[in-house]
């Protein structure tokens, strides 16, 4: 059974019934980190890159990550492009808005500290950390797919850690 | 009609409201006009039969030089098929010049955007706002003498 290989070694199973035992840490991390609603929206360039990741070729879907439309739906928001200080003010407010256990995914070079913009850049955020607390980032200008996949998985494992008991993120 | 025709035919109507031809430089020829005439020659490039400047293709602002601001048009004719380009010198003392949003209705929002960005005040746009920085956004960042300031709603701005 799916759920008994993802709950790893610490399940046990009663030989005839229908009744599992395991850590409640492990059963809402995995539910957690299997459905990681993610925000419906894109900032630049990289946002082409992740609607690519989106798409059929990749698939965000099987990792259970699906665009919502509302704040108060989503878990996780793609930092997907450059952040300008206009847009700054918006992505705060959204954040605000989220339900904890809320997680942000940096995606390429503008999200992460400015990208091109760095030196010349008056009207951008140089890095999202500046106004908002980051779980994973990813380089690259833009990231290809498999970058973002693989910062999703980083996302993933983070989760998989976490504790109720132990505030971790 | 060739450039040289056009400028004749505005420099009957005009005289000394329109400047100087510019045809020696790698970019499409422009001439020069008096910014205070710049709505009735905008007027009479589109509407005189021979003319028919029918689109506005583009209008921007810029620093020009050390005293001036220009606006800049770029204007084709979809039923003729020429073009033109037509710059207006504003001293930076004083940024104003008449709006052209009547005359071609793309220009309202290229007018926000030249405000926005170079600080040219256009009188008669139906609308001047910023269209582009955020509403509370101080200065016009691209004047040359800008200077990018340290914060903005407590994010900062430099690296
Ligand atoms: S990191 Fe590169 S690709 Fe991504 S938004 Fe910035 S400039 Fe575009």
């Amino acid at each position: 059974m799916g759920i008994l290989n993802k709950l790893d070694n610490s399940v046990e199973q009663f030989e005839s019934g229908n009744i599992i035992i395991t850590s409640m840490d492990k059963l809402l991390n995995w539910s957690r980190l299997s459905s990681m609603w993610q925000m419906f929206f894109g900032l630049a360039c990289c946002a082409i890159e992740m609607m690519a990741t989106s798409a059929s070729h990749y698939d965000l879907d099987r990792f259970g990550i699906i665009p919502r439309p509302s704040p108060r739906h989503v878990d996780i928001i793609l930092i997907s492009g450059t952040v300008t200080l206009k847009m700054a003010t918006r992505i705060k407010r959204l954040y605000d808005e989220m339900p904890a256990p809320k997680y942000i995914l940096s995606m390429g070079s503008c999200a992460n500290c400015g990208g091109p913009y760095w030196e010349h850049g008056y009207h951008v955020l140089k890095g999202i950390d500046r106004i908002i607390p980051v779980d994973v980032y990813v380089p690259g200008c833009p990231p290809r797919p498999e970058a973002l996949l693989e910062g999703l998985i980083k996302l993933q494992e983070r989760i998989r850690n976490q504790s109720l008991a132990k505030h971790t993120a | 009609m060739e450039i040289n025709e056009i400028y004749i035919k505005l420099k009957s109507v005009f005289g000394d409201g329109i400047g100087e031809l510019k045809t020696d430089l790698p970019v499409r020829p422009f001439l020069f006009v008096d910014a205070s005439k710049i709505d009735a020659v905008a007027l009479f490039l589109r509407d005189e039969e021979s003319l028919q400047f029918d689109n506005l293709s583009c209008l921007s602002g810029v620093d020009y030089d050390k005293d001036n601001l220009a606006v800049v048009y770029h204007l084709c004719s979809y039923s003729l098929g020429h073009q033109l380009v037509v710059k207006c010198l504003v001293p930076k003392q004083d940024p104003k010049i008449k709006s052209v949003a009547d005359v071609w209705a793309a220009a309202e929002w290229h007018e926000r955007e030249a405000f926005d960005l170079v600080g040219m005040i256009f009188e008669g746009n139906p609308d001047l706002r910023r269209i582009l920085l955020p509403e509370d956004w101080e200065g016009h960042p691209l004047r040359k003498d800008y200077k990018v300031p340290e914060f903005y709603n407590g994010m900062k701005i430099p690296y």
